[in-house]
């Protein structure tokens, strides 16, 4: 039994569904990639685990999110809050916008600590120093006292970072958290989150578009496309037999050493929107191998050895398509 | 910071003086002279030139703008010409009327402005919001001269609570404080509401729910100081207005000010009257924008950052 669990989990927003039995759980110490393109449903995922569907005028209509056997759908938003930045941290897309401008950086993160810790103000600065020293930000100090837009990109999402884990969360969710930021730093912060994870068997949902990025460090991944689950796996088993035929493509527009210059394929067409979503099988359009059927009816998620797929015609290993 | 401030005050010297030629050529180069109300009727042109000449009026337009300045720096605003007292005593009668009804007004449109603009964004499209913009369209469609005389007859003629006219007591400043007080609030509870939405979507009070924090410290600690930055621009520009934009108001509860005494001068032509009180509105504008500079710099750090 894993530590958050996302059990058949719709949302919507007025009579649009915008996720659909929604199946999948990661554990302490695991790392889950989510993965999908823009559109997919992944940031409305990571709302929904933290319970801010309401900010966006999103609810969640059927299933659960089972955190620590407590199913958060069920709570009401006051006990929400108990948990949230103190159980469930949150790490979003921009660091650049993720700060209040207004404020110091340290006042920013101490008052996690403050709120849910029960912390006087000089025990939680000093703390706040600390975890910004062990996210290897050189002269704490001098940046506690900083406003955001003396701080660069990567700095930014360390204080972001820093804020997640000054409640001593359980679970981190990040969205997308390295997209706004320059490669090299993106690297270290992905190296950052790993380290946090194993070293202090944190779970971490990391929503991500970059093959590259769940490759590296993901220990699951579960694919979404259209706002369904396509497929769920272990990393080590998902790139080397991707079930689904989404995943293949998406596997597939990874650059590889020795590949020869213009060979690199995207997928053809885009994520449908909410209000086209297609009959049947929702990538069947784009889809290589789709046959009649995969129009006609949605396809039930079918077991694979530590996972799931939810497609009428499943790649095995070597059987690809294309 | 002290920098800051003193350089804007310097840089205030050159518009001042550009703000006075203005203010000097318009009035007079606007037909008719104050002498027309000082003449008696039947008398000759030649009591007419002495006259012109007693106040300097003979003389050429960039003579009399360096005498009138000359005494300006001296401190001197001169005599007006038509009611035959300083400019300094007819003005020193008026300000304090003037500062009292618009520094309350301003501080009412404020205060209620701000508090009402964040219930209305709190229950935000509910009744409670659409009662508030409808009364805040009320406010700010309601000529003030109305809304005086509905105030009068009620308050005063039907409740009897507050004197109908005058500015000897402090309870005659009730009822203008309230007509002038209800427009500026309406403009700053549409302000501070709209801008309390737009802070609301940004990306880091997404975070700061997702840290735990209460909504309505959410609202009232990051959202709503955010939004004070329009609403502090709003208020400054409202500054210099409200020291000469309420005669209206002032004629309508029969109260001295600084309106009422620039108008009546406007009518006679006292030159001298008149670019004193243009003059005091204008430093009343520039030291009002200067006040919602510092205010922002104060609230934003960016804006600090900027002033480096």
């Amino acid at each position: 039994m894993g530590l958050l669990e996302v059990d058949r989990l719709s949302v919507g927003i007025g009579r649009l569904t915008l996720l659909e039995e929604i199946t999948f759980e990661v554990d302490r110490g695991e790392i889950l990639g989510l993965v999908g393109e823009s559109g997919s449903g992944k940031s409305l995922t990571a709302l929904a685990i933290a319970g801010l569907l309401p900010l966006i005028g999103a609810r969640v209509t059927a299933g659960a999110v089972r955190f620590d056997d407590t199913d958060l759908t069920r709570l009401d938003e006051y006990r929400l809050r108990k948990f949230r930045g103190r159980r469930i941290a949150f790490i979003t897309q921009n660091p650049m916008t993720a700060l209040d401008p207004l404020q110091p950086v340290g006042e920013q993160v101490d008052v996690v600590a403050r709120l849910h810790l029960g912390l006087p103000a000089d025990v939680a600065r000093s703390r706040t120093i600390e975890i910004l020293t062990q996210l290897r930000i050189p002269e704490a100090a001098t940046i506690y006292r900083q406003y955001p837009h003396q701080l660069s990109g990567g700095m930014k999402q360390r204080v972001v970072i820093a804020m997640a884990l000054a409640g001593e969360p359980d679970l981190i969710v990040a969205d997308e958290p390295t997209t706004a930021l320059d490669v090299t730093v993106q690297a270290q912060i992905i190296h950052l989150l790993t380290s946090l994870v194993r070293e202090r068997g944190l779970a971490l949902v990391l929503i991500t578009h970059d093959m590259g990025v769940v490759a590296q460090c993901c220990d699951r991944v579960a694919v979404l496309y259209a706002g369904r689950l396509a497929e769920q796996q272990g990393v080590r088993s998902l790139f080397a037999a991707p079930a689904h035929p989404y995943t293949h493509a998406l596997i597939d527009c990874i650059p590889k050493d020795g590949m020869a210059r213009g060979s690199l394929t995207g997928i053809a067409g885009s994520v449908p929107s909410v209000a086209h979503f297609p009959s049947g099988c929702r990538f069947h359009p784009r889809c290589i191998g789709r046959q009649s059927v995969c129009e006609a009816s949605v396809p039930a998620a079918t077991a694979l050895p530590g996972g799931a797929v939810a497609c009428h015609f499943p790649l095995n290993g070597d059987a690809r398509h294309g | 910071m002290t920098a800051y401030i003193v350089r804007r005050l310097l840089m205030l010297v050159p518009v001042f003086l550009a703000v006075s030629v203005v203010i000097f050529l318009i009035i007079h180069l606007i037909p008719g002279d104050p002498v027309d109300n000082l003449i008696k009727i039947g008398s000759g042109p030649e009591q007419r030139a002495a006259i012109v000449a007693r106040y300097g009026l003979d003389r050429s337009l960039p003579e009399q703008y360096l005498i009138w300045l000359a005494g300006l720096l001296r401190g001197d605003l001169g005599t007006a010409i038509v009611a035959q007292r300083p400019v300094s005593t007819l003005i020193a009668q008026a300000l304090p009327h003037s500062l009292a009804l618009g520094g309350l007004s301003l501080l009412v449109s404020a205060g209620a402005g701000i508090v009402l603009g964040a219930v209305a964004m709190r229950y935000r499209d509910g009744p409670i919001d659409q009662a508030i913009m409808g009364g805040v369209l009320l406010g700010s469609t309601l000529p003030t001269f109305w809304l005086g005389l509905l105030m009068i007859l009620l308050f005063s003629v039907v409740l009897g609570w507050f004197p109908v006219s005058g500015a000897r007591t402090w309870s005659s400043l009730v009822l203008p404080v309230m007509t002038i007080g209800l427009a500026g609030t309406a403009l700053v509870v549409r302000v501070t509401r709209i801008a309390m939405i737009e802070a609301a979507q940004k990306d880091f009070v997404l975070l700061l729910h997702a840290k735990g924090l209460s909504p309505s410290r959410i609202r009232l600690r990051h959202v709503l100081r955010h939004a004070l930055t329009p609403v502090v621009t709003i208020l400054a520009l409202r500054i210099g207005w409200i020291l000469g934009g309420a005669v209206t108001v002032e004629v309508v509860f029969a109260r001295p000010g600084l309106g009422t005494l620039l108008i009546k001068a406007l009518n006679q032509h006292d030159y001298p009257v008149v670019q004193a009180c243009l003059l005091m509105l204008a430093m009343a504008v520039m030291l009002g924008t200067l006040v919602g500079d510092i205010l922002q710099a104060a609230i934003d750090p960016r804006v600090r950052a900027n002033l480096k």
